[in-house]
């Protein structure tokens, strides 16, 4: 892995464009199973080319988020809301219609490469079957097409590969193989759920290289799901922090790794480990997600938060916070929170 | 939840709490059955084998609620001793098949090695067989009658019960807890007994449910075929041996025995499936 | 066949023969279960001292057990089950004589089982939880406690008796006339097959519930694939391996079934043969039927063995 520090002298790209209109645009969704708040007025928006990193603990809600986006939650979930992609609104789109956008103008890639890929299909297959299901393509066509992809993606031998099962190839090159099926009809917008989780930390950096290379070389948005803050910071423009169904901040990397605003955040910032500072104990944050019983009235945080007020009780919003920022936390312009690159 | 499943081998007031409705409908149903089946001299309104040959294949009257057969017999008496037949029939063949089974399975599993692989090869073998062929050959060999077909099915489904008691005494047998009564110097005669055997016993009970169902539906061939009950006891299986002689004139006979022997096998299954949600949620019902 | 996949077969070939040994041991063993002297079984009660000794000599029964057993089984391997106590008859030459009625009907039975179990059990998945998925699930429980046999009465009674549709029993000749041994194979397979459309219903449903729960299915409609493709060409290829496993499981069931159901319509196959040697202690045709039964589930589990690594890529060696 690499230094953190280092990143301030990689990054240094305008993080949004303002004249651009957003490829995708979440607006207050929400998301109900059963009693309980999944997702509470989730706002962001993903620039056409932009990579987008969503951070947050596991059960904070990023999965049922990009999941939502394609309409592949679990009908269980009760959605509200908008998802406007260039225009539509995916929530309202019928079923056909979506089929035209999954795969073709969005696609998703998913945790475990281990079971997110038919097992009794050959990866030539379940690429050319994309491919064939979006575009008027011969067989033939298809096939030279799913070996260009994998070969794209870094798989040695292609045309030998393309007719592999995915238990012949190891946990890297069925990733690789997956990101390959996600990129085949090339689409605007790629979700990654946790796309380096499941692998050996080696491989894990080669996919995220991966993923970057490949978005800049032909400008396709990413959403980067990951509970790995690391991660986030070595691939993505932005990022958006989210704690308990809601987003508590949303900045630029960079201002985000020099001064996080939300206590949350710095939280999560401060518990990662650096090279700098050895034999000292990680600081981590006191208590535990709040259950669907417990969930605090105001600020969600509020109750393992260190810097916690009265003003904290209130509900929280996500307001704007200087250029390009936002957070939902009423101290943060009195507190000087400690980021990475101080 | 745990602990009242657990509780629940012992105490099966605490089992049919936890079932779900089809599950307490079985069990009400099967009960009402055994009951009918044990008090049948007191309850039946005749005698099964009194004859009537005045009034024969008789359609059903206040005197005769289900009729009478083609030798004037009471249709009802007999189905209601049939119960008893037909259900110690069932019983009788389910616990061969444990206490043949369930040792065979436990020394498999637990032993492992060259005794593992031979019974695990017999198993697979015997499975080869279509059961009721081997029960007729079984019991034309121990000879006709109904104790005699119904070890045989025993002995043909035993090796149904050693698969399932090899596969659960392996796994528990990996659990650490085994090692650790090990290591305090237990034999293994007594790990067996008092570790394993108890912890097996869940998924046992479903499986013996289930083989009860189909221990009654062999029971109703081998009877049929005349391998079984033999004249003049009332059986089910008997019973529509009798009413397929007679279907020409009297096609309304095979439905009371035909009846009985659905609803009660379908108890069995019905009330297996409910315990298997309860006692093995491992292997979840869909 | 790639040179793979022949290996792959030889081996499972192999693996076949103790399971073939152990299986015709106690094809062979039954006759030990007799109570007495087997020599005096197999003479015959009313034989003489002779007649005993004769015997004795002819089946081997002065030497061990095992000498025995591998007389028998050369004689059996050669196609030389003994002869019938009572005829004297050749109880070979009786078994395949009364084999293809029976094979019709189960092969019958089978297809109809997987005719209409498959696209329930399929449309009962899909819909879960909605009214065709209860009907078929009761449907499927009542299937499997319900005796084949009283089915095959009930369809006797209102299609052969009552309306006079379907001949109520009998078997027509395969080779004279195949439409006719159809047409009286129809309500027999009929009657078998109840149980085997519940058992493929209920399998196939829990196994396609399961890949469509999957994660890799979940990939598919990432992918902007449409249901039907998903659930006709990726979910049933991955539970081809179930429906292959039930449908060897089946064909055990049935030529078990079939006896009772050759019975009810009087069908001159190996069912009616073995109950009718069985009462009448012919030991030899007994033990001659049980074998040939034991030879075809183990020869129909051998193909479906052979034929899993083309459903199913990871199954190999």
């Amino acid at each position: 892995m690499r230094l953190y520090p280092h990143l301030a002298l990689v990054k240094d790209v305008p993080m949004t464009n303002p004249a651009r209109p957003p490829l995708l645009e979440v607006k207050n969704v929400c998301a109900s199973l059963g009693g309980a708040d999944v997702l509470r007025n989730v706002n962001f928006s993903v620039a056409a080319g932009e990579r987008l990193g969503i951070v947050g603990e596991s059960g904070c809600g990023k999965t049922v988020m990009g999941l939502s986006i394609l309409g592949l939650a679990s009908s269980a979930f009760h959605l509200r809301g908008e998802i406007v992609f260039e225009g539509r609104n995916l929530l309202d789109l019928p079923a056909k219609a979506m089929r035209h956008v999954r795969g073709r103008e969005i696609s998703m890639i998913f945790q475990e490469p281990m079971v997110t890929l038919d097992p009794v299909f050959t990866i030539g297959e379940q690429i050319c079957e994309t491919l064939r299901t979006h575009f008027k393509l011969a067989r033939k066509e298809a096939r030279e097409q799913a070996i260009d992809a994998l070969a794209q993606v870094g798989i040695p031998a292609p045309a030998e590969r393309v007719d592999d099962y995915p238990h012949q190839l190891s946990g890297g090159m069925r990733q690789r193989a997956m990101i390959a099926i996600a990129l085949a009809c090339k689409p605007k917008l790629i979700i990654a759920d946790e796309p380096t989780t499941a692998l050996d930390v080696t491989v894990q950096a080669q996919i995220t290289n991966l993923l970057v290379e490949l978005s800049e070389k032909h400008g396709t948005a990413l959403l980067f799901i990951t509970h790995d803050l690391g991660v986030v910071a070595e691939t993505c423009d932005r990022l958006i922090t989210m704690y308990a169904g809601q987003v508590v901040e949303n900045a630029g990397i960079d201002d985000f790794l020099a001064r996080p605003l939300h206590p949350y955040s710095s939280g999560l910032l401060r518990s990662l480990p650096r090279m700098s500072k050895r034999k000292t104990a990680l600081p981590s944050i006191p208590g535990r997600v709040p259950t669907v019983a417990e969930m605090p009235a105001g600020c969600r945080f509020e109750p393992r938060c260190s810097l916690a007020q009265a003003p904290c009780k209130a509900e929280q919003s996500l307001l704007p916070a200087g250029e390009a920022r936002k957070v939902a936390c009423c101290r943060y312009d009195e507190l000087m929170l400690p980021g990475v690159l101080n | 939840m745990t602990a009242l499943v657990l509780s629940a081998a012992r105490r099966p007031v605490d089992l049919m709490i936890l079932l779900d409705w089809r599950g307490r409908l079985s069990a009400a149903f099967l009960l009402a059955m055994i009951l009918a089946g044990l008090a049948a001299p007191l309850i039946a309104p005749y005698s099964p084998t009194d004859q009537d040959l005045v009034n024969m294949l008789m359609p059903a009257t206040v005197d005769h609620p289900l009729g009478t057969d083609d030798l004037g017999r009471d249709v009802l008496s007999r189905l209601i001793y049939g119960t008893g037949a037909s259900l110690y029939a069932s019983f009788l063949a389910v616990a061969v098949a444990t206490v043949i089974g369930v040792p065979i399975g436990l020394a498999a599993g637990f032993f492992g090695g060259w005794l593992d692989d031979i019974i695990s090869r017999v198993i697979d073998a015997l499975l080869s067989f279509p059961g009721i062929v081997l029960a007729i050959g079984v019991t034309g060999a121990l000879g006709i009658g109904l104790t005699n077909a119904m070890v045989a099915v025993g002995i043909v489904f035993s090796p149904m019960v050693a698969r399932l008691a090899r596969a659960r005494t392996l796994i528990v047998r990996s659990e650490l807890y085994i090692d650790a009564a090990r290591c305090f110097g237990s034999s293994s005669y007594h790990v067996l007994r008092r570790h394993v055997l108890p912890n097996i016993l869940q998924p046992l009970l479903v499986q013996m449910t289930l083989l009860l169902a189909a221990a009654l539906l062999a029971e109703a061939s081998l009877s049929f075929l005349g391998l079984g009950v033999q004249a003049p006891a009332p059986s089910w299986g008997a019973m529509l041996a009798r009413g397929y002689t007679y279907m020409e004139i009297a096609p309304e006979q095979m439905y009371p025995p035909g009846f009985a022997i659905l609803l009660t096998a379908l108890a069995f299954n019905v009330l297996g499936e409910s315990l298997r949600v309860v006692l093995d949620p491992a292997l979840k019902a869909r | 066949m790639s040179g793979a996949a022949l290996r792959t077969s030889a081996w499972r070939g192999l693996q076949v023969i103790p399971v073939v040994i152990i299986a015709t041991l106690v094809v062979f063993l039954l006759l030990q279960l007799v109570p007495g002297d087997p020599a005096i079984t197999l003479a015959g009660e009313n034989a003489t001292p002779e007649q005993i000794e004769q015997i004795r000599a002819l089946y081997n029964l002065d030497q061990p057990l095992l000498v025995q057993y591998g007389q028998w089984l050369l004689n059996a391997m050669q196609g030389d089950l003994a002869r019938s106590l009572m005829s004297g008859e050749d109880v070979t030459r009786l078994i395949l004589q009364n084999l293809p009625p029976t094979l019709l009907i189960v092969t019958c039975a089978m297809a109809i089982s997987l005719a209409i179990g498959i696209p329930l059990g399929v449309m009962s998945a899909i819909h879960r939880g909605g009214v065709l998925d209860t009907i078929a699930t009761a449907l499927a429980s009542v299937g499997i406690a319900l005796p084949n046999f009283w089915l095959g009465m009930i369809l006797i009674n209102f299609l052969a008796l009552q309306n006079n549709i379907f001949p109520a029993t009998g078997a027509g000749s395969l080779l004279q006339d195949p439409l006719n041994a159809l047409w009286y194979a129809f309500l027999p397979a009929l009657s078998l097959a109840a149980g085997g459309v519940a058992e493929i219903v209920r399998q196939l449903r829990s196994a396609l519930l399961e890949v469509l729960d999957s994660q890799h299915v979940r990939t598919l409609h990432a992918k902007g694939l449409s249901p039907a493709r998903i659930v006709w060409q990726h979910a049933m290829k991955n539970v081809s391996t179930t429906l292959l496993t039930v449908t060897g499981l089946l064909f055990n069931r049935l030529l078990g079934a079939t006896v009772v159901i050759e019975a009810i319509f009087a069908i001159p196959g190996i069912g009616s043969l073995i109950v009718r040697s069985a009462i009448a202690k012919d030991f030899p045709i007994v033990q001659g039927v049980v074998f040939t039964m034991v030879l075809l589930v183990i020869l129909g589990n051998l193909i479906i063995d052979v034929l899993y690594p083309i459903f199913d890529p990871r199954v190999e060696r």
